[in-house]
């Protein structure tokens, strides 16, 4: 048994999805995972002199499963270089993954009779972490939201108005701020562009990697508000990838934490932020700075920085930042398990006869 | 309400008045003057601050923080610059000071750390290098002695394995590291003043404290005084002893920093705290602050916060606010502040 099968078995039993009532989109029933994502691998190949001669593999996503529900937010939390952002592009299929199977609403992606990708991007739209830089800076900011339309084969007019439209819906007057180019523009309305434009193809599902990183916190939170709004007029789901924990609590469902390349534990909003089981989500929930200057931190709760993923630990990846770490670390990877009813955490102190000394649950 | 309309000429208030300050900044104002527009970019900043005194400017991209910062080191372009008011720092008069003098000044007396350590470390020298060209620029000693006090340096701001890292490149090295590579460059020559300028942002939650703690430990053994610089109130709350928030080029609040989070006067700062996001907001929409920060490059008549403040009243849009004292060391510039 592989851990997405029973981790989407248990899901689709116990949790009611929210908002996926009623829409005339919905292909698998409200019970069906919008998405499931099943053993996804991406290794960047190193290499090196002249002769190019492959030398080793960074692995920034490696044998990834996790499924996100319909009508939820799902957030991805881990640290630089975890391999999120890879994963966010590897689920847009900006880049090719070396093996693993997606399934969108019941339908495999790719393949002779899965899903084209045409198709995919119609129901799956990304907001990137650089406003600027994800705006053709020579369109005016409403032909860049009507571009997709016009590409999917709406008419010119059409696709204004409804570039129109959406603009006003983020919050951006069209009449006001449709025919400014994205220089013309605060960094929180070049976001709020990004965000219309998609919404442009009427997608089921946005995958927001960092789309609030680099706003002020102000305009963060206005940013975030509109998301909340969007997600219940248009029936969304998320995925929110993000370094910042606050957020991630207050935006998600569920919540998935990565350490280098692997999910390191996924459950519930609740589970992870109140009963953390791994130590690296304990350590990472720890770093989190308390607004109260009489609770200062005096130690770190955890020192280092992240491993090289270019030669990731053997066994468990984090026993080398790891208090508990013992030779079964060392000696063999750990697989989810499961610790609670919407709870999967990869840590031998879990699993009973693991070998390790400590039992946690 | 009683208001004090004779704002006009009032004397600039200079905020922590102590016997003996290290930093004085009197009603500094820096502007960018280019062929289209002239941009304001600090108006009128006061502020002074005591030796080992941990002093934390707050505020959103914009408002000004980096630049008063930068005029502290007399780091911004001089042609295109326009610096009034009066800096002091120690014994040295900054804004009168010519560039050789400040030269011998910048990285002993006071030195700066950056937020990207990647470009403020030279990509081409080895750690050791960095540290010890600096020491010799400023100590009449060999290379030899510099590289021990590299070394030195390295072990203070605890770097595992310190005489391998002497030897390393930049790029060889974690973001955590080189972060703490530029501190100990910053320290190599023992400065009064330190400046940070959100050193910590661009690093990772876990790395993150690992270097508010180092960096407030070396502050309290090697009692320095340290100006920082950051947009993020957590990261006030650790390490501050006094804060002050930075809107549209001025300081709206001074104070202590637990009276500051705790306490806050100025209607920004409420706005700041309330739209911090917090898990337990959930379900909740976020007490948001409306709008964007003024366009710096036009004048701005009245209080510069007033087309998002939620207290606005008439006077707000006609007359600059008053700075007003709260007994505590708090201050606030805003009519209705209480």
């Amino acid at each position: 048994m592989s851990a997405f099968d029973f981790i989407g078995a248990d899901l689709i039993s116990q949790e009611e999805p929210q908002a996926a009532s009623l829409d005339e989109r919905d292909r698998g029933g409200k019970q069906q995972p919008m998405l499931i994502v099943n053993g996804l691998r991406k290794y960047f190949p190193i290499r090196s002199g002249i002769l190019q001669r492959h030398v080793g593999d960074v692995k920034a996503v490696d044998d990834v499963s996790f499924s996100v529900l319909k009508g939820e937010t799902l957030g991805i939390v881990g640290e630089s270089g975890c391999g999120k952002s890879t994963l966010a592009r590897l689920l847009m299929h900006l880049i090719p993954s070396d093996s693993g199977e997606m399934i969108f609403d019941g339908d495999p992606v790719g393949g002779m009779r899965g899903l084209s990708l045409r198709d995919l991007r119609r129901n799956m739209q990304m907001v990137f972490q650089d406003s600027y830089s994800s705006l053709n800076p020579r369109l005016p900011v409403q032909d860049s939201v009507a571009y997709g339309p016009r590409v999917h084969g709406m008419s010119r007019t059409d696709a204004m108005d409804l570039a129109c439209d959406l603009l006003d819906k983020v919050g951006l007057r069209a009449a006001m701020f449709g025919a400014r180019y994205p220089h013309e523009l605060s960094g929180g309305q070049k976001q709020r562009v990004n965000i219309a434009r998609a919404l442009a193809l009427n997608p089921r599902m946005i995958i927001l990697d960092e789309a609030v990183s680099a706003l002020d916190k102000s305009v963060e939170a206005q940013v975030l508000n509109l998301l909340g709004h969007l997600k219940r007029e248009f029936n969304l789901t998320y995925v929110f990838i993000s370094h910042d924990l606050n957020v991630v609590q207050y935006i998600s469902d569920r919540v998935l934490v990565m350490y280098l390349g692997q999910v390191v534990e996924i459950g519930s909003v609740d589970a992870i932020y109140d009963t953390p089981l791994h130590p690296y989500s304990r350590a990472l929930l720890d770093s989190r700075l308390s607004m109260d200057p009489d609770d200062r931190m005096t130690e770190p709760p955890i020192s280092g920085d992240p491993p090289n993923p270019v030669n990731p630990p053997s066994g468990c990846r984090f026993r080398t930042r790891c208090a508990f770490a013992e030779t079964v670390c060392a000696a063999e990877a750990p697989s989810l398990s499961q610790a609670g009813p919407d709870h999967f955490v990869a840590c031998h102190m879990v699993r009973r006869g693991s070998g390790h000394s400590r039992l946690l649950s | 309400m009683q208001l004090d309309l004779a704002v006009e000429d009032r004397k600039p208030v200079t905020f922590a008045e102590v016997s003996e300050p290290l930093v004085e900044v009197r009603d500094l104002s820096v502007k960018f003057v280019s062929r289209e527009a002239v941009n304001r970019a600090v108006n009128g900043v006061s502020f002074s601050l005591a030796p080992s005194e941990v002093l934390c400017i707050i505020g959103e991209s914009g408002s000004g923080k980096s630049v008063t910062m930068r005029a502290l080191m007399k780091l911004l372009p001089p042609k295109r610059t326009v610096i009034e008011g009066g800096m002091r720092v120690g014994p040295h008069d900054i804004v009168k000071m010519r560039e050789a003098d400040m030269r011998a000044v910048r990285g002993s007396a006071i030195s700066m750390i950056f937020q990207e350590p990647m470009t403020a470390l030279d990509p081409v020298y080895t750690i050791g290098d960095q540290i010890a060209e600096t020491v010799m620029r400023h100590q009449k000693i060999g290379r030899g002695a510099a590289m021990e006090r590299a070394l030195e340096l390295l072990k203070l701001v605890r770097v595992p394995s310190p005489e391998r890292r002497l030897k390393a490149y930049p790029h060889e090295l974690s973001g955590g590291l080189r972060q703490r590579a530029m501190i100990a460059v910053a320290l190599s020559c023992n400065p009064q003043l330190l400046l940070a300028d959100e050193p910590t942002t661009a690093l990772d939650a876990t790395v993150q404290i690992q270097v508010l703690v180092l960096l407030r430990r070396l502050q309290q053994e090697l009692g320095m005084a340290v100006i920082f610089v950051t947009h993020d109130l957590g990261v006030a709350a650790q390490i501050a002893d006094k804060v002050a928030v930075m809107y549209a080029g001025r300081i709206v609040e001074y104070g202590a920093v637990a009276d500051v989070m705790m306490k806050p006067r100025h209607p920004y700062t409420v706005g700041m705290l309330a739209s911090t996001v917090h898990g337990h907001m959930r379900g909740h929409d976020i007490d948001a602050i409306p709008g964007s920060p003024p366009d710096l490059r036009k004048p701005i008549v009245g209080c510069s916060f007033a087309p998002r403040c939620k207290v606005v009243s008439a006077v707000c849009q006609t007359h600059s606010p008053p700075t007003k004292s709260f007994g505590n060391g708090q201050y606030a510039a805003c009519f209705h502040a209480e």
